[in-house]
C-alpha cells in the first residue's frame, strides 16, 4: 500500500517514539490532525500493510552489553545472491542482511550483514559459522567493525506538515 | 538489570498494545501500576537503554534511505563526523575499520532529498560520498533478543 499524506504525517510524528504519558496516542495526534482512535487504526493498518515492519520498544544494542558490532561483506554472484541472503537473513546473530550496489573498484561487495555480539570474539565466530555453514570461502569477503559512534537516531520518515509545504 | 526491566526491553518490542492506555495494559501483564511502566521506562530511556517507543518502518515504504560511506583522511575525521552528524538526515553515523571509515544513513521524505544530501555533503567536504541504497532486504525484523 502507499501511505496517504494523513499516514506520512503520523509517521513523522512518531519519528522520536511515544510520549510517556497515559494517553500517548492522544499526544501524537494532536502532532498530526488525528484523534485518539484514528492514530489507533492507522498504525494497525500500516502494521497490517507491512509498511511498518514492526511498533514497540526500538532497544540500543551498545547500552544492552552488545558492545562489538561489525558490518560483514561479500561479494555475491548475482545469481546466487537471493539465495544466499535468505539463508543469511536467518541466522540469529545476523540483524540486518541488505543487498546493495557494487561500486567497482571501490567497493566490490553486494551483501551486507549487521553482526552484534558482545565482543569481538562473539562477532568473529558467528561470521566464521557463516562461512563454514554456508560454503562462503569462495567468494571475496570482508569485515568492518565499528570504532565509534557519532549518532544514532530513528530514521526521519513520514513527512510533516511543514515537509509537506516546503 | 532486574527482571521487571528485562521483560520491559524484550517482550514489548513487537506488537505493543495499540489501545489508548497502553502503559496501563503493559502494567496489567506485569501485575504493577501504570506509573511504575511510565516512570522505568523514562529511566531507561534517560539510560540509553532504549532509543524509542515507536515504528520501525520498512525501508522505502515512507520515504527514501540508503547508506553512505566516506574515506576520511584521519586528520580530518572529528570534522566530517560532526558535519555529517549534524544533518537531521542522517540517523546513524558510525566510524568503521576499512579505509572507507566513516558510514551513515541518510533517510528523508524522497529520493530528491537523499540525494540533495549526499551531494551537500560531497560539495562541503570536498571528499567522494559513495551512495549504497538498499535492493533487497533479507532479515525479517522481529526486534532484539535479551538473553
Amino acid at each position: 500500500m502507499t501511505p496517504s499524506r494523513h499516514d506520512l504525517a503520523l509517521i513523522a510524528a512518531l519519528r522520536n517514539g511515544l510520549p510517556l504519558v497515559s494517553h500517548p496516542y492522544a499526544e501524537i495526534g494532536k502532532a498530526c490532525g488525528l484523534d485518539e482512535g484514528q492514530v489507533i487504526a492507522r498504525l494497525g493498518t500500516l502494521l497490517e500493510s507491512g509498511v511498518l515492519k514492526r511498533f514497540g520498544v526500538v532497544v540500543r544494542h551498545h547500552e544492552l552489553g552488545y558492545s562489538a558490532n561489525a558490518m560483514s561483506v561479500w561479494e555475491i554472484p548475482e545469481d546466487r545472491i537471493d539465495e544466499i541472503g535468505a539463508r543469511l537473513g536467518a541466522v540469529p546473530c545476523v540483524t540486518l542482511c541488505y543487498r546493495r550496489p557494487r561500486r567497482p573498484p571501490v567497493w566490490p561487495y553486494n551483501l551486507f550483514c549487521m553482526i552484534h555480539g558482545k565482543d569481538r570474539e562473539a562477532v568473529k565466530s558467528c561470521i566464521q559459522g557463516l562461512i563454514e555453514q554456508f560454503g562462503l570461502a569462495v567468494y571475496p569477503h570482508d569485515v568492518l567493525f565499528s570504532t565509534r559512534r557519532f549518532k544514532q537516531t530513528g530514521g526521519r520518515y513520514g513527512r510533516s506538515a511543514d515537509e509537506a509545504a516546503a | 538489570m532486574d527482571e521487571f526491566d528485562r521483560r520491559l526491553l524484550s517482550d514489548f518490542q513487537r506488537s505493543f498494545p495499540l489501545v489508548p492506555q497502553p502503559f496501563a495494559e503493559l502494567a496489567r501483564r506485569l501485575d504493577c501500576c501504570e506509573d511504575e511502566v511510565i516512570e522505568a521506562y523514562g529511566r531507561l530511556k534517560d539510560e540509553g537503554a532504549i532509543s524509542r517507543i515507536g515504528a520501525v518502518v520498512r525501508v522505502n515504504a515512507a520515504g527514501a534511505s540508503t547508506l553512505a560511506a566516506i574515506a576520511v583522511p584521519q586528520s580530518r575525521l572529528d570534522e566530517v563526523a560532526a558535519l555529517v552528524s549534524a544533518y537531521p538526515e542522517v540517523n546513524h553515523n558510525y566510524e568503521r575499520e576499512h579505509g572507507l571509515n566513516l558510514w551513515f544513513v541518510v533517510t528523508a521524505p524522497d529520493r530528491a532529498r537523499v540525494d540533495a544530501v549526499l551531494a551537500d555533503i560531497g560539495i562541503r567536504t570536498g571528499l567522494e560520498v559513495l551512495d549504497l541504497p538498499m535492493r533487497a532486504e533479507y532479515h525479517i525484523d522481529l526486534g532484539f533478543d535479551l538473553p
